[in-house]
């Protein structure tokens, strides 16, 4: 079981959303990925979408200056 | 059954191409099935040469797609400056991190987004499918259209 770090601290939207989807899209059963995010839309909305898509949101921590960590895990 | 947006994409402005993408590829990200419709000026989009290139049946209308061009020559819908505004938010785009249309073009062809093109805009104008990018699925007519985007959202952009 793998893990996979992402950072879309500087993407804006929907790019944001596209990276996070490609990647989540290359993870197998078990493994999770790591998204460094800023505050506002995409911690909103990273979380809540991967969630709906049938993903676990294991935990999401501060990691910085309004940007946290989201891990996700299929 | 997953939400559908379904997005007719008439318009072949630089401006309202980069809204049809940005919401196509943002929906397609968060789990929703696409599909793009593409008819008139919108098909300049997907046409394969991006630049300008005599592509239609007869000489009218070759001389119409040259000056139509593809996603490289399309205008901003106000304040185009002669051609120059593409150039400048491509710019401003590029500096603010934020994705070009043929970066979220790209991103819609990773995601899945299924690209359709108008039979009968394209019948005026002398396309053909070979005329555009491999990814466009099929040539569709109206009822075809209505079929796909039944049970989902509808614009028309």
């Amino acid at each position: 079981m793998a893990t996979y770090q992402l950072d879309i601290t500087r993407e804006h939207c929907p790019m944001t959303f596209v990276k996070t989807k490609i990647e989540l899209a290359k993870l197998k059963a078990g493994d999770t990925l790591e998204v460094l995010l800023s505050e506002g839309e995409p911690l909103e909305n990273v979380p809540r979408t991967s969630r709906e898509q049938g993903y676990d949101v294991l935990g999401i921590e501060p990691a910085g200056d309004r940007i946290y960590k989201v891990i996700i895990q299929k | 059954m997953a939400n559908k947006l379904a997005i007719i994409g008439f318009s072949g402005d630089f401006d309202k191409l980069t809204a049809v993408f940005t919401l196509a590829t943002g929906a397609a990200a968060v789990g929703y099935e696409v599909n793009l419709f593409f008819t008139f000026w919108g098909l300049d989009a997907i046409k394969k040469k991006q630049g300008r290139s005599f592509v239609g049946g007869s000489p009218l209308t070759k001389l119409f797609g040259f000056f139509m061009g593809g996603m490289k020559a399309a205008p901003v819908s106000r304040l185009n400056f002669l051609g120059a505004s593409p150039r400048i938010f491509r710019h401003l785009m590029r500096r603010k991190n934020v994705a070009t249309p043929e970066e979220l073009i790209d991103a819609a062809k990773a995601l899945g987004v299924n690209f359709y093109a108008c039979e009968m805009a394209m019948h005026i104008l002398g396309l053909s499918k070979d005329d555009f990018i491999p990814e466009v699925k099929d040539v569709l007519g109206v009822a075809s259209f209505l079929q796909i985007a039944d049970g989902g959202q509808t614009l028309f952009i």
